[in-house]
């Protein structure tokens, strides 16, 4: 130990985790950043095509040598079956575009050179003479881009190169990246008003009553999420516990039971369940050390109890207040497993649109640029945190 | 009006509040366990089950998982998985813990927040990540994939409950076995680590319990042959949902029980209160 030093040991105990983290977390974090920004792909299978288009800006039609290209290199993809992934970026930047290549692809093996590939291609399809055609091919070509970042915050680059706003109707991220921040404000907010109070409860109750309560938040709190989710579709449902109990009590008639689940009510309502715990713990651990004496000393000062609690006791609770509400919303803004199950159509948070992305529409760039800006959004909240609270000071129990 | 009955109506306020705040975080709990006993394939509780009539409950959903094979691979995989990842965390991340304790330790507080990052970061970007760079590497639909991939989970947990168990440490324990003739893997190993011992098993347990309960990176990296419990729920709560879920989600609740007491004994023990 001696010769070590108690620095390089520390360290040294520290480097197989640090490691670890490295490369089974830091790592994948990485590779999704840089999908981001960077695609090799359609570069790497038409190289002589895009060496063709270079210098070639839209005006016209590419030289010939563009077409000749195209023409080899389209039935090779095909055949070493990467065709797809040239066909679904080109198809993104001009719809339409995935069927041409196919067929392209397919037919031009079967064409006869015939002195020009210009006109060959463009009797295969028609699409080959219009400027936008290739300036897709190019536009997919390159291996760095940020055109996935101009779509995650629905941004376009015109035709004179400025960047600006997409039309209204085809704006879909911003507005859904605004419904998630106002979902976990709202969620923070309602877990703040519900755990207020609980917290207090626990905090002032005698040592025995106050350790039962703290096991009725700790119970839910060690509950699989799946299985609280479960409960609220069983209790929420349209032939579920709650519909049938106000039906039984005929507060609603059998016709007309409550939509109380897969739209934006079961979203916020199966989330504050879940993320409840995580305000009431840290307000609990700020309550239980504010002595009771402030408020007597408040009360035989003159204060009513309003203006004892704002003056004396609330002020005392800022950290606890800090504390919950930055985790609930850290943990809200990336929520993900409660929406998709419970959310609906109306439900879906920014995290849903990125599985979406990445499972069914195929498009990784863009949700690798929707996760960044999450991530961001997160390290900067995550920073804060730490900041005023402390990350060590994090509790589990 | 007069002010001591308005303190009492707010006083009777502010319980009945937190009455329906209890309420509202056991309910779906309360609600679960009895209706996995119900006979009929309904979410609500029947006329039979209300007058408790022995004929309205059974034990059917049960069997049901039970026989069903899908059910005991998942489990199974959960447990190989959960297990494998337990140790690997536990394993680094009191190693990690330990480092971090020491006051020697440079830049504490960054490398404290990397290793603890993966438990603040979106689920989803996590599994996202891992599914594009374990395909990468070759381990996407695997179970050691999975394994590492939740180790990087679980890990945080065990450094956040040993520091927390550390800090309570006597250093000076250490000298005195030094003194004693020990050396550093003696030290360890027969003074210090009985002492943290606590800590170290309720960090495994949060690192399990992490892997036990996660679905969204199995989600995105396996396939079918590494279908987890939580992964098997949630098909059957997407697809079509079955009482059988009930049961099972039953099994779940018995297990967070479990482990919950296990760790507040634990977290008892080693405070000594």
């Amino acid at each position: 130990m001696r010769i070590k030093g108690p620095r390089a040991t520390a360290v040294a105990l520290t480097l197989p985790l640090l490691a670890f983290i490295g490369l089974s977390f830091v790592a994948p974090l990485g590779t999704l950043l840089s999908k981001s920004a960077y695609d090799p792909n359609v570069a790497n299978i038409l190289p002589r095509t895009l060496a063709a288009l270079d210098g070639w800006s839209g005006g016209g039609l590419p030289a010939e040598a563009a077409f000749a290209a195209i023409a080899e290199e389209l039935p090779k993809a095909r055949q070493a079956r990467t065709l797809v992934r040239v066909a679904g970026p080109v198809n993104r930047l001009k719809s339409g575009l995935r069927r041409v290549l196919a067929r392209t692809a397919r037919q031009v093996e079967k064409t006869e050179y015939a002195g020009s590939w210009r006109a060959a291609l463009i009797g295969i399809d028609p699409a080959w003479q219009e400027p936008d055609t290739w300036l897709a091919i190019q536009a997919a070509g390159a291996r760095f881009t940020l055109r996935h970042y101009l779509q995650a915050l629905d941004l376009e680059r015109r035709p004179d190169g400025d960047i600006g706003l997409r039309p209204e109707q085809s704006r879909i991220y911003v507005p859904l990246l605004w419904r998630t921040l106002l979902v976990s404000l709202g969620v923070t907010l309602l877990c703040l008003a519900i755990g207020y109070p609980i917290a207090h409860l626990i905090a002032t109750s005698p040592p025995k009553r106050s350790n039962l309560l703290l096991l009725m938040v700790l119970v839910p709190f060690w509950t699989s999420l799946l299985v609280r989710t479960t409960a609220w579709i069983v209790l929420l449902q349209r032939q579920g516990v709650i519909n049938s109990l106000l039906v039984s009590m005929g507060i609603t008639p059998d016709g007309e039971r409550l939509e109380l689940i897969y739209n934006m009510t079961g979203t916020f309502t199966a989330m504050t369940h879940v993320l409840l715990p995580f305000m009431v713990l840290p307000l609990y651990s700020v309550m239980r050390s504010i002595p009771p004496t402030h408020m007597a000393a408040a009360a035989s000062l003159g204060a009513n109890p309003v203006q004892g609690f704002l003056r004396v006791y609330l002020p005392q609770t800022l950290p606890g207040i800090g504390a919950g509400g930055l985790l609930v919303f850290i943990l809200a803004i990336g929520y993900y497993i409660t929406p998709a199950l419970v959310g609906g159509r109306s439900g879906q948070l920014i995290s849903n649109m990125i599985a979406y992305h990445v499972q069914t529409s195929l498009n990784w760039g863009l949700a690798a640029a929707l996760s960044s800006i999450l991530l961001v959004a997160v390290i900067g909240l995550y920073l804060i945190y730490s900041r005023l609270i402390g990350i060590d000071r994090v509790r589990l129990s | 009006m007069n002010p001591v009955l308005w303190r009492r109506v707010g006083h009777y306020g502010f319980i009945a509040f937190c009455a329906a705040a209890f309420i509202f975080l056991l309910a779906p709990i309360l609600v679960i366990v009895p209706l996995s006993f119900n006979a009929e394939p309904y979410f609500t509780f029947t006329e039979g089950m209300l007058r408790l009539d022995p004929e309205a409950y059974s034990l059917r959903w049960y069997r049901n998982v039970v026989e069903d094979e899908a059910w005991s691979r998942a489990l199974v995989n959960s447990l190989v998985i959960g297990s494998a990842a337990t140790l690997l965390a536990t394993t680094l991340g009191t190693l990690a813990a330990l480092g971090l304790a020491s006051p020697a330790m440079p830049g504490r507080a960054l490398i404290t927040g990397i290793l603890i990052s993966p438990m603040v970061t979106p689920i989803i970007i996590v599994a996202v990540g891992m599914f594009f760079f374990y395909s990468s590497i070759g381990l996407g639909q695997s179970l050691t994939g999975l394994i590492l991939a939740h180790a990087a989970l679980g890990a945080p947990f065990v450094v956040i409950t040993v520091t927390a168990t550390l800090s309570g440490f006597d250093p000076t324990l250490l000298r005195a076995a030094a003194s004693l003739g020990a050396g550093p893997l003696r030290r360890f190993f027969r003074v210090q680590l009985p002492l943290i011992a606590p800590g170290v098993f309720s960090g495994g347990l949060f690192a399990f319990a992490t892997s036990f309960d996660e679905v969204v990176v199995v989600l995105f990296m396996g396939g079918l042959e590494q279908r987890t419990i939580p992964r098997q729920m949630w098909s059957g709560i997407r697809e079509q949902i079955s009482p059988s879920i009930l049961a099972v989600a039953v099994f779940l609740i018995a297990f967070a029980l479990v482990a919950l007491f296990t760790v507040q004994w634990l977290r008892r023990r080693s405070t000594g209160r």
